[in-house]
């Protein structure tokens, strides 16, 4: 029964972790078409503008969703200034997207130096079948839960979400009916990169923040959003929860590197399979 | 004296520690003499910055101060930097442009084992001079190579005893980088381990951008040892140490290690995710001696700046001295020269004596060992004095073969 | 002048002209000269410039042609550069381990591109696949440090790589190896005729259909061609380009590191092509030599970040000078002496078709 709930605790952890880094590249590609190569920098600058907001005194919290919000006015800067005049040259916005991962990167290091930084959550270990787990982490894992069924509320139930998937079906005909599509996209850019900004600032506590960390979580974010295919909420969701129990279980049962060589392997044989991704081959979806 | 960020780029690629004594050197009479030149190779730029940055001013620093007091045999000394941006292509560009074009007499520099493997060939194609300042696995035999960082049989050496012995550390779960310091540091800590009588309960390697303990800290909890060895390295694996303290703790179970401090860990995390941790080193800032209150005072009114120096910063002031005196001793700036100079070269540091061992080319010094308080520094716990680099004599006689150049790898078992 | 310069970029897949000749020829000459007058440490730094643009011209040559852009070139390199070290330090003589450093990345290309090409993933997953391919070897190279990682006698090193990489050998006297100045004149020379074999290419049907399936791969089909043969060849070749390019960069720097799978490098090899010019094939190499000297010459000026200087340099060339330095630079050339630039291109067509050069 303990060994079981390591299990189920290791498995919720790596999903967590994957939905974490991956949710705002996925609807920025599922939406947009654009493949954001600065999506690890952008947690990055997520985990720096939380450190920041913490070192003015700001609750950890609310330095957190303070952190949300830069980074998506991050996002809307890159956007008008760069992605916008890229739409339709899917290759060309993963070059420039390149550039900007490499420019962050470097401003990054220049204003705040090569070493890392953190911010302790104060929470202590919480005894998890027989084991101590930090207690912070459960908070990631709630907090991963809480920014999907988030992303669904506002996708599903607002206007703008409507807005928002119907340019994503059709942008001739939303353009048609009156809808500015250019600030819909400036909008969902901006959004999913609030949300990768608050997810690197959600990683602080446990993974601190450094100017290279982009490139730790980098590979595994693309392989994620790849595999789920063009819908990003069921694709993250489903593709996270494959990645997430292959590598819950075989890092705990044999290392953390075996447990990310299972993981690209299952993506490559995945990829052959369905080359479109989990969703595909969906009509529907969301 | 007080300096921009700008300002101290450029001191520390050359250009102000020489201009600015134009002064000095004319009226001390050596503005007309041939300078000596010192190429420093170091990563300014990536990933590896982290190591190189303080390591580039304390070079800068002692060049200055050995201008100041007049030069070196009555010449000059003249700094190039060289940023390599953790990029061994560039390493490979820079010593030959060192050497030849800029036909330096010494080069200083290099962090990662794998850069100083690019540098020495260069420096022994073209019979030059090289000085390493970094802790690394040990083993390198090389005439043309002067190591002036610890190495894991002096380290350990010292560190094993304490903690097995002293604090009852029998049973040990040692963490290491996935790579060759990582692998060669963890085989002689198996080997401390057991010949101290105590058990090695398990040995896992980590890639260098594993970040995610989660997996690592479930199993150290069901192997319950006594003390957990880190030999972890970089950025990622900071996130060790915080993840422990979420966890176990270092109330609960013991945590040593080789390399914490040296890549400033301590003041990266918080005061009490690094509380408690015990680490060995041949120099840190709270080192209470007046040769380490003076060293750190003079770094910090030189740099401006006011945090953490540590062992890497310190190594490069080690290594500028050690080779310094060597070029007095032979009286002459030529590598042949200062090579056959080397060995029993002498200085007092910040961190003790340091003495070439002319066997090896590596360097003896005094070994530290220390506890983190929780207030990011290091109380003292004992020094060990004068430790030779016992695992490269093992497999290095530069007298007996002076023409090896070979990076040996200890076998033991 | 206008005529010459517009002789000289003259649309692919015609036979080149005299000017194009001439230019080789000038430019071969220019390239046998110099070591007379740079010193060793120049010649080396430009030899890997030459190296390397071999890389951008495997990369360039996929991407302006035949309309694949792959990220991954660097898994080839690396590979050429490894089987080199290990071969060459396995066996007596440098000719067969030099051979095999061409032969053994074409082989993984072949087996790579056929279930890419077959498996018909679309351009965007063929770019990303590329990259995760490289990232994954760099991963898997790294993972070795092990000692009971060793080919024959060689132990693969992981992170630090394999040091002491044996220079080349002259195949009929394995005593003489070369030197600093032997390896230039080599790279000159694989760089040049290289050159010319791509360009040559062009002219040949083979070529003709390449740059058909650029500009509209369906009628391409539909004429009866296998669009996916020609482009699993393409990627072959590609792959030997790259992996020459490997074996040179082991034989140049005497040593083999996992950084040249490495993520920077990848992204290296694409500002070298998107600067120089994608759509060009002397592009690649101009590109390769600005940023190299750029960044070799950042390094010694203590100006601080330098990827940071890249990144700015990436996203101003994919958003104003799409078509990269030696395009861009040619038809202001060509204003400036008078002529229409727009009239080598007929109307309608892409306005990144190739050029002569």
């Amino acid at each position: 029964m303990d060994s079981l709930m390591v299990y189920v605790y290791q498995i919720a952890f790596s999903f967590s972790i994957l939905i974490l880094i991956s949710l705002g590249l996925a609807l920025i590609f599922g939406m947009m078409k654009v493949i954001n190569l600065a999506q690890g920098e952008f947690l990055m600058l997520g985990a720096y503008f939380c450190v920041l907001g913490s070192n003015l005194g700001l609750p950890l919290w609310l330095a957190m969703f303070a952190a949300g919000l830069g980074v998506g006015l991050v996002g809307v800067i890159v956007e008008r200034t760069v992605i916008r005049f890229l739409y339709g040259r899917v290759l060309d916005t993963l070059l420039a997207t390149w550039g900007i991962s490499l420019f962050l990167m470097g401003i990054v290091t220049t204003i705040a130096g090569p070493q890392s930084q953190s911010v302790p959550s104060n929470m202590g270990p919480v005894n998890f079948g027989g084991l101590n787990v930090p207690g912070y982490s459960l908070v990631m894992i709630v907090a991963a839960l809480l920014m999907l069924a988030g992303t669904y509320a506002i996708w599903r139930f607002t206007n703008l979400g409507l807005l928002v998937r119907g340019t994503m079906q059709n942008p001739e005909m939303a353009r048609a009916l009156g809808t500015n599509t250019s600030m819909i996209y400036m909008f969902t850019f901006g959004f999913g990169s609030a949300i990768t900004g608050l997810a690197g600032a959600l990683l602080v506590p446990l993974f601190g923040a450094s100017p290279t960390m982009g490139s730790f979580y980098i590979s595994k974010a693309f392989i994620t959003v790849i595999s789920g295919g063009p819908w990003p909420l069921i694709g993250t969701v489903s593709a996270s929860g494959l990645y997430g129990v292959i590598d819950g279980v075989v890092s705990y049962e044999l290392s953390p590197v075996l447990a990310e060589i299972c993981v690209l392997f299952v993506a490559v044989v995945m990829l052959r399979l369905l080359p479109q991704g989990i969703t595909g081959r969906m009509r529907k979806g969301i | 004296m007080k300096l921009s960020r700008r300002q101290f780029t450029r001191l520390a690629s050359g250009g102000l520690a020489f201009a600015s004594l134009q002064g000095t050197l004319s009226t001390a009479g050596l503005a007309q003499e041939k300078p000596i030149k010192i190429a420093n190779i170091l990563d300014q730029t990536g990933g590896l910055n982290i190591y190189s940055l303080k390591q580039m001013k304390a070079v800068a620093m002692a060049t200055d101060e050995i201008n100041k007091a007049g030069g070196l045999l009555g010449r000059p000394l003249e700094l190039i930097f060289y940023d390599a941006q953790s990029s061994n292509q560039l390493y490979s560009q820079y010593a030959t442009q060192a050497l030849l074009r800029d036909e330096v007499d010494v080069i200083h520099g290099g962090v990662t084992s794998s850069s100083r493997e690019v540098i020495r060939p260069i420096v022994g194609r073209f019979k030059g001079l090289y000085v390493y300042n970094s802790l690394y696995e040990g083993g390198v035999c090389d005439r043309r190579h002067v190591s002036t960082g610890m190495v894991p049989g002096q380290q350990l050496d010292a560190l094993c005893p304490y903690v097995v012995k002293e604090l009852g550390g029998k049973k040990g779960y040692i963490l290491a980088a996935d790579y060759n310091y990582g692998h060669i540091t963890s085989k002689w800590l198996q080997k401390y381990i057991r010949d101290l009588g105590g058990e090695d309960l398990a040995v896992e390697f980590i890639p260098l951008d594993v970040s995610n303990f989660s997996s690592v800290i479930a199993r150290i909890q069901d192997a319950k040892p006594d003390v957990v060895w880190s030999a972890l390295v970089g950025a990622a694996h900071m996130s060790f140490y915080r993840q422990f303290h979420a966890t176990i703790g270092t109330d609960e179970m013991m945590l040593a290690s080789t390399t914490y401090s040296i890549g400033r860990e301590h003041v990266e995390l918080a005061p009490e995710e690094g509380k408690g941790i015990i680490l060995a080193t041949s120099f840190y800032d709270g080192l209470d001696t007046p040769a380490a209150n003076d060293f750190v005072r003079r770094f910090k009114e030189y740099t401006g700046e006011n945090d953490y120096i540590g062992e890497y910063g310190e190594g490069g002031y080690r290594g500028m001295a050690l080779w310094a005196e060597a070029v007095r001793r032979a009286g002459s700036a030529e590598p042949d020269a200062v090579m056959d100079a080397l060995g029993g070269t002498s200085v007092e540091g910040a961190g003790g004596l340091y003495t070439i061992d002319g066997q090896t080319n590596h360097t003896v010094m005094n070994i530290h060992v220390a506890v983190q308080d929780d207030k990011q520094e290091f109380e003292a716990i004992r020094t060990f004095d004068q430790m030779p680099p016992i695992d490269t004599q093992l497999v290095c006689n530069l007298n007996e073969n002076p023409n090896d150049t070979t990076q040996y790898e200890v076998q033991l078992d | 002048m206008a005529k010459f310069l517009q002789r000289l970029q003259s649309p692919s897949g015609e036979r080149p002209g005299a000017a194009w000749w001439a230019f080789v020829v000038i430019a071969s000459l220019i390239l046998a000269l110099l070591p007379q007058t740079l010193g060793l440490a120049q010649l080396l730094d430009l030899s890997v410039v030459l190296v390397l643009a071999l890389l951008a011209l495997s990369m360039s040559f996929l991407w302006g042609y035949i309309g694949i852009l792959s990220f991954g070139q660097t898994a080839f390199f690396g590979t050429g550069g490894y089987v080199y070290a290990v071969a060459a330090m396995n066996f007596d003589s440098t000719t067969l381990p030099f051979l095999l450093g061409i032969v053994l990345p074409m082989l993984l290309a072949a087996v790579l591109g056929y279930f890419m090409v077959y498996g018909k993933l679309s351009d965007i997953y063929f770019s990303v696949m590329t990259l995760v391919i490289t990232l994954i070897m760099n991963k898997a190279m790294r993972a070795t440090s092990g000692s009971q990682y060793v080919v024959g006698d060689v132990r693969l090193n992981g992170q630090n790589g394999i040091p002491g990489v044996p220079p080349l050998q002259v195949p009929w006297n394995p005593e003489v190896t070369l030197f600093i100045d032997h390896v230039y004149y080599l790279a000159a020379a694989l760089l040049i005729l290289v050159y010319i074999g791509l360009r040559l290419l062009l002219t040949t049907s083979f070529g003709r259909v390449m740059i058909g399936i650029r500009e509209n791969e369906q009628r391409i089909e539909l004429l009866g061609y296998d669009a996916r043969r020609y482009k699993l060849l393409a990627f072959i070749l590609s792959g030997a380009l790259a992996g020459l390019s490997g074996t040179m960069f082991a034989i140049w720097g005497n040593f083999v590191a996992p950084e040249m799978f490495g993520l920077d490098r990848a992204a290296e090899v694409i500002i070298w092509v998107i600067v120089g010019g994608k759509a060009t094939l002397i592009g690649p190499i101009v590109g390769v030599g600005i940023i190299q000297y750029l960044t070799s010459w950042l390094g010694m000026q203590g100006v601080g970040q330098v990827t940071l200087v890249l990144g700015v340099i990436l996203i101003v060339f994919v958003l104003a000078f799409k078509d990269g330095l030696v395009p861009t630079l040619g038809n202001l050339l060509l204003r400036l002496v008078g002529a229409d630039p727009e009239s080598r291109i007929k109307k309608g067509s892409d306005l990144e078709k190739g050029s002569d050069l």
